[in-house]
C-alpha cells in the first residue's frame, strides 16, 4: 500500500480548502479597500473600521448579542448536560423515545418552523417579546448541541471510576461533582463554545422571536446586506473572523500542547517501568 | 435512599419539561392555528380558547377549527405547492453536490499523515465557527455581476465586460451557497466513518488480488455508509427550509417554501397559513428526521 | 466431597508457623456469609441459590470462565449489585440495602479506575478524607500506604505518568487505605505481563500476611488463584461447584468440570467392575482388555459408568512394560509430541483411537530425545495417581 498522500487526496484536500477559504479571504482583503465599490482596489484603508466603531447601531446590537449568547451558552450547558446524562445513564424509561426524539430532532429541524412555533408560543402565552423570548428560544434549541457533545463524552467515560468513588465512601451526588464533572470538564466546555457561538450567529430563530428593543447583530447585518455589500460589514465580519480564528487557534494549541505532554510522561513512565 | 430518587428524577425532569414547554407545546399550539382562521385581532386569529367561558364556549370554538387552510395550501392555484417540490429538488440536488465536493475531500484527510490531521480537522471546522451569515454574505460580492469572479473572468478574456456572467440571483448562486455552507457538516460524519476504518482491509483486498479502484467501490465505500448517510441527512433537512440562502443568493423566482413561510408570514401577515404550511413542512419532513433520529440514538448507544 | 486430605495449610505469621483452617473448625464465626443467594438479570440467571461462608484473614480466590457469575458475586458484596433474593452478611450484619458508600469493604478494580485528574497521593487519600479523617491521620496513612507498595516517591505525580505495575499498586494502596473489613480484588493482575504478574503475586500475600486483612479476589486465571489463595471457590453457570483448598481442587476434583478447568488432565470414560474398601475395580472403554485400579474410596456400585481423571505429570512414557503388575498400564504409539523445554508432552493413540498425554520432565541436555513420533510405548500410572469421578 502506498503510504502518505497521493496526488489525488493532495488536489482534493487542496481544493477543498481553497473552496473553503477563498471567499473568506476576499473578504477580508476588501474590508481594508479605500473605496466604496467593493470590486475596485483603491488602496488600503482602515477607514471603514472606524466608521464601524461610530455605528452606535451596530454596537448595541453586537452588545445584546453577546448578553443573549452568554446566557444562553450558561443556562444550555447545564440543561444539556443533565440531558445527556439521562440519556446515557438511565436506561430505558417511560417516555424515552419522546424524550430522546425531543433532544436530536432540533439538530435538524429547519429554523424556520422553530422560530415560528415559539413565537406562537410566546404570543399565546402573552409574554412580552425581546431579549427574554430571544434567551429562551436560543437555550431550547442548543441545549441539543450540547447534549450530543456531552453524550459523546460520557459513553466512552469508564463506569468504574465512579464505582471506585462509591466504594470509597463518596455518596453519589458529591461523586459527581468531585470525579465525572471534572472528568467530562472539556466536553461540557466544549458545548458551552458550541452553543455560544449558535446563538452568536443565529438570525432566523431571533428574527421571529425578537421584540422592540432587541435587535441582535446578525439581524442588524442582515438588513444592511440585503440593501448590497458595503465596505463597513465587510469590516465587521473580519472582526468576528479575527475574534474566533484566534480563539481557535488559541484553543487547538493548547490542546495540543498538552496532549504532547502527555505523551511525553507516559513514555517516560513507561521507560521506568 | 428517598433523597437519591428525588435527585435522579429532577436531573430527567428539568430538561424533559424544559424541552415539552418549549419544543413540543409549541408544535402543538402551531397545528392549532393552523385549523383557525385570520382576524383583525390580537392575536391575529379565530377561534382563541377562552377556558372561562365554560365548556359550552369550548365546544363552540372547537366547532370552528378546520382545515380551511391546509386547502388553501395545497390548491393548485397558489405557489406553495411547486415551492415545496422546488424545495425538495434544490436540497437534493445541493445534497448530491455536497456528497461529491465532501467525499473526497474527507477521503483525503482520512488518509493524510496522522499527525496532520488534527490540523485539517481543525481547519474544516474553523469556518463553521465564524457566522454563517459572512459566509453566505462573502458570496455576494463574488458572484454579482461585477463582482470579483466577472472581473477575473474580464480579465482573462474568457467574457465581454458587455456580458458580465449572471450567477447571482439565479438557482446556481442558491447551490454554491447551499454547498459552501453546509460542507464542514457533510466533511466530518465522512471523515468520521473513513478515519476509523482499518488500513489493513485495504491491504487485506490488495493481498487477495482486489486492485485500488475496485477496493474502493468494494470495501472502502460500504464501510463509509453511516458516514454518507449520516452527512446526506444532516445537509438535507435543514437545506430544504433554508431562507437566508435563498433570500440573499436566490432570485426572485428561486421559489423555496421557507422563504415562502417567511413571506406568509412577515409581508402577509396570515398566521393561520404560515402555521399549515409549518405543519405541511414538518409532515414533509417527518420521515428523513425520524431516519436520522433513529441513526444518532443507534449511534449514541452502540458507542 | 474428598477423603484423606488432613494436611493444613502452613502460614508464617511473625516468624511463627500456625495452621491455618477456621473453615474446619465448627466454632469458627464466619466474617462473610452468602444465604442462599440468587441474581437475576432479566431472564439471565447471574447467581442461582448459592451459599457461602468466608472467614477472617483468609485469602479467599472465586474462580470461573467469564460468564460463570463470579464478578456479580463479588459486586454484590462491594454494594454496586442488589440481590435478587437471600441475605448477604458481613460480620453477622445484613448488607443488603445498604448503598457501596457506606459499606465497609473496599474494591481494587480491575481497570484500577484511578482517579486521572488527581494526583497519586489525592488518589489514596480520598477514601480517608470522606470519612472526614482528620487531616495529620491523613498524611501518616497515606505516608504508611505508599511506603507498603514501595512508591514513596510518586505521590505528586498523576495517574498518566505511571507505568501499568505503579497504577496498579496505587490502586491496591488507595483500597486498602481504609482498612476495609474485606479486600475485594477484580482481576487486580489482568493487566500486567507475565513476569510481573507472578512478582505481584507474592507481594499481595505478603501484604495480606502483614495487615491480617480478608481479602477475596476474582479471577480466571488458575494459576493465580492456586498461588494466592487460602481457599478456591470453582464456580459454573451461577453455581459454586467445588470449595476448597488449592490442593485438594487440583488433586480431589470432585467433578469433571474441575478437573478439566484446573489444569491440564486425560479424562478417560470407564465402567465400574468391583469396589472395595480403598480400591476401585474399573474397566476403561477405550482399552477394554485391560483393568485399572484406583486407590479411592467411591460411592459407585459395580456396572456403574464413571469417568478417571489423570494428570499428564502423573503418567509415565516408556519403552517398557512395567515391572510390578499392580501398575495400571496402557499401550501406544507415539502420535505427537509438544517440546515445552521444562517438560515434554507425548500425545500416545491408543489401538482404539484415543488419546492421552503423558508428560515427562527433560532431566538431561538432549536435543534429539530417545523416545520419538511412531514409537511404540507403554504409559503408566500408579493407583493413587487418577481420580475416579461419579460427575
Amino acid at each position: 500500500m502506498r503510504k502518505g498522500l497521493s496526488w489525488f487526496n493532495v488536489s482534493s484536500i487542496a481544493l477543498g480548502f481553497a473552496f473553503l477559504y477563498i471567499p473568506i479571504i476576499l473578504l477580508v482583503i476588501y474590508s481594508f479597500n479605500a473605496s466604496r465599490m467593493v470590486t475596485v482596489w483603491a488602496g488600503f484603508s482602515t477607514h471603514w473600521y472606524w466608521q464601524l466603531f461610530q455605528n452606535q447601531q451596530l454596537l448595541d446590537a453586537a452588545w445584546v448579542t453577546l448578553r443573549v449568547a452568554f446566557l444562553t451558552a450558561t443556562v444550555a450547558t447545564v440543561l444539556g448536560t443533565l440531558a445527556a446524562i439521562t440519556l446515557t445513564r438511565y436506561g430505558r424509561f417511560t417516555g424515552r423515545t419522546l424524550f430522546s426524539g425531543m433532544v436530536y430532532a432540533p439538530l435538524v429541524m429547519p429554523e424556520v418552523i422553530t422560530g415560528l412555533s415559539l413565537l406562537l408560543l410566546f404570543v399565546a402565552i402573552g409574554l412580552d417579546r425581546g431579549f427574554w423570548t430571544i434567551t429562551l428560544a436560543h437555550i431550547t434549541f442548543t441545549l441539543c448541541f450540547v447534549s450530543v457533545v456531552v453524550q459523546s463524552r460520557l459513553v466512552t467515560f469508564d463506569r468504574s471510576l465512579e464505582e471506585a468513588a462509591l466504594d470509597l465512601g463518596c455518596p453519589p451526588f458529591k461523586t459527581f461533582f468531585v470525579v465525572t464533572l471534572p472528568i467530562i470538564l472539556p466536553a461540557v466546555i466544549s458545548g458551552w463554545m458550541l452553543a455560544f457561538t449558535l446563538s452568536l450567529d443565529d438570525l432566523v430563530i431571533a428574527s421571529f422571536t425578537t421584540g422592540p428593543g432587541a435587535t441582535t447583530l446578525p439581524m442588524r447585518i442582515y438588513s444592511q446586506v440585503r440593501l448590497g455589500v458595503t465596505p463597513e460589514i465587510n469590516a465587521a465580519c473580519t472582526i468576528l473572523i479575527a475574534i474566533v480564528t484566534v480563539v481557535v487557534i488559541f484553543v487547538s494549541i493548547m490542546t495540543k500542547r498538552q496532549e504532547i505532554e502527555r505523551q511525553k510522561a507516559e513514555r517516560m513512565a513507561a521507560a521506568e517501568g | 435512599m428517598a433523597s437519591k430518587a428525588t435527585g435522579r428524577w429532577l436531573v430527567l425532569a428539568v430538561p424533559y419539561l424544559w424541552l415539552l414547554a418549549l419544543f413540543l407545546v409549541p408544535f402543538l399550539i402551531v397545528f392549532k392555528i393552523s385549523l383557525s382562521q385570520d382576524a383583525i385581532a390580537q392575536p391575529p386569529y379565530l377561534p382563541t380558547f377562552d377556558l372561562s367561558g365554560g365548556w359550552a364556549l369550548f365546544r363552540e370554538n372547537f366547532a370552528e377549527l378546520s382545515f380551511e387552510n391546509y386547502g388553501y395550501v395545497l390548491s393548485w392555484d397558489n405557489e406553495f405547492i411547486e415551492a415545496y417540490g422546488s424545495s425538495l429538488w434544490i436540497a437534493g440536488i445541493s445534497t448530491i453536490l455536497l456528497l461529491l465536493v465532501g467525499y473526497p475531500i474527507a477521503y483525503g484527510m482520512a488518509r493524510a499523515p496522522k499527525s496532520i490531521r488534527p490540523t485539517l480537522l481543525m481547519l474544516v471546522i474553523l469556518p463553521f465557527w465564524t457566522s454563517f451569515l459572512i459566509r453566505v454574505y462573502a458570496w455576494i460580492g463574488i458572484l454579482s455581476p461585477e463582482g470579483l469572479l466577472n472581473q477575473l473572468l474580464f480579465a482573462l478574456g474568457i467574457v465581454n465586460r458587455d456580458a458580465p456572467l449572471q450567477i447571482l440571483n439565479t438557482d446556481t448562486a442558491v447551490y454554491i451557497g447551499i454547498v459552501y455552507s453546509y460542507l464542514p457538516f457533510m466533511i466530518l460524519p465522512l471523515y468520521a466513518a473513513l478515519e476509523k476504518m482499518d488500513e489493513t482491509l485495504l491491504e487485506a483486498a490488495a493481498d487477495l488480488g482486489c486492485p485500488p479502484f475496485a477496493a474502493f467501490w468494494k470495501i472502502t465505500w460500504p464501510l463509509s455508509l453511516p458516514g454518507v448517510f449520516a452527512g446526506c441527512l444532516l445537509c438535507f433537512i435543514p437545506a430544504v427550509g433554508e431562507f437566508v440562502i435563498p433570500d440573499l443568493l436566490g432570485g426572485s423566482d428561486t421559489l423555496m417554501i421557507g422563504k415562502v413561510l417567511w413571506t406568509e408570514f412577515s409581508v402577509n401577515r396570515s398566521w393561520t397559513v404560515s402555521s399549515a404550511v409549518a405543519v405541511l413542512l414538518l409532515m414533509v419532513l417527518v420521515i428523513p428526521i425520524v431516519f436520522y433520529q433513529n441513526l444518532q440514538a443507534r449511534e449514541m448507544e452502540r458507542r | 466431597m474428598n477423603t484423606g486430605v488432613t494436611e493444613k495449610t502452613q502460614k508464617t505469621i511473625g516468624g511463627i508457623r500456625r495452621s491455618f483452617a477456621p473453615w474446619n473448625d465448627p466454632q469458627a464465626v464466619p466474617l462473610i456469609q452468602y444465604k442462599n443467594v440468587t441474581k437475576r438479570f432479566g431472564e439471565f440467571v447471574a447467581v442461582d441459590n448459592l451459599s457461602l461462608d468466608i472467614y477472617e484473614r483468609e485469602f479467599f480466590a472465586l474462580l470461573g470462565p467469564s460468564g460463570c457469575g463470579k464478578t456479580t458475586l463479588m459486586r454484590m458484596l462491594a454494594g454496586f449489585e442488589d440481590p435478587t433474593e437471600g441475605q448477604i452478611l458481613l460480620a453477622g450484619q445484613d448488607l443488603v440495602g445498604t448503598p457501596p458508600y457506606k459499606r465497609q469493604t473496599n474494591m481494587m478494580f480491575q481497570s484500577y479506575a484511578l482517579f486521572p485528574h488527581m494526583t497519586v497521593w489525592d488518589n489514596i487519600a480520598f477514601g480517608l478524607r470522606q470519612d472526614r479523617m482528620e487531616k495529620g491521620a491523613v498524611n501518616a496513612r497515606v505516608e504508611e500506604m505508599l511506603k507498603l507498595v514501595k512508591l514513596e516517591k510518586f505521590g505528586k505525580r498523576k495517574p498518566h505518568q505511571l507505568s501499568g505495575g505503579q497504577r496498579q499498586r496505587v490502586a491496591l494502596a488507595r483500597s486498602l487505605a481504609k482498612r476495609p473489613k474485606v479486600l475485594l480484588l477484580d482481576e487486580p493482575l489482568g493487566a500486567l505481563d507475565k513476569k510481573l504478574r507472578e512478582e505481584t503475586q507474592f507481594e499481595l500475600m505478603d501484604i495480606q500476611m502483614e495487615l491480617g486483612m480478608t481479602f477475596l479476589i476474582v479471577t480466571h486465571d488458575q494459576e493465580e488463584a492456586m498461588t494466592v489463595a487460602d481457599r478456591i471457590a470453582v464456580m459454573n453457570q451461577g453455581r459454586l461447584v467445588q470449595v476448597d483448598q488449592p490442593a485438594v481442587i487440583y488433586e480431589h476434583p470432585n467433578s469433571r468440570y474441575v478437573a478439566d478447568f484446573v489444569g491440564d488432565v486425560n479424562i478417560l470414560d470407564a465402567t465400574v467392575e468391583a469396589v472395595e474398601p480403598g480400591m476401585i475395580t474399573l474397566r476403561p472403554l477405550a482399552a477394554p482388555e485391560r483393568r485399572f485400579r484406583i486407590a479411592q474410596d467411591c460411592p459407585a456400585k459395580p456396572g456403574d459408568s464413571v469417568a478417571i481423571a489423570l494428570r499428564p505429570e502423573k503418567m509415565r512414557v516408556e519403552f517398557d512394560a512395567p515391572a510390578d503388575p499392580n501398575v495400571n498400564c496402557l499401550q501406544g504409539e507415539i502420535w505427537d509430541i509438544g517440546y515445552l523445554g521444562d517438560l515434554s508432552i507425548y500425545h500416545v493413540e491408543l489401538p482404539g483411537g484415543a488419546r492421552v498425554k503423558a508428560a515427562k520432565p527433560n532431566l538431561t541436555r538432549m536435543v534429539e530425545r530417545p523416545i520419538t513420533w511412531d514409537d511404540k510405548v507403554y504409559v503408566y500410572f500408579s493407583p493413587d495417581a487418577g481420580v475416579v469421578l461419579t460427575s
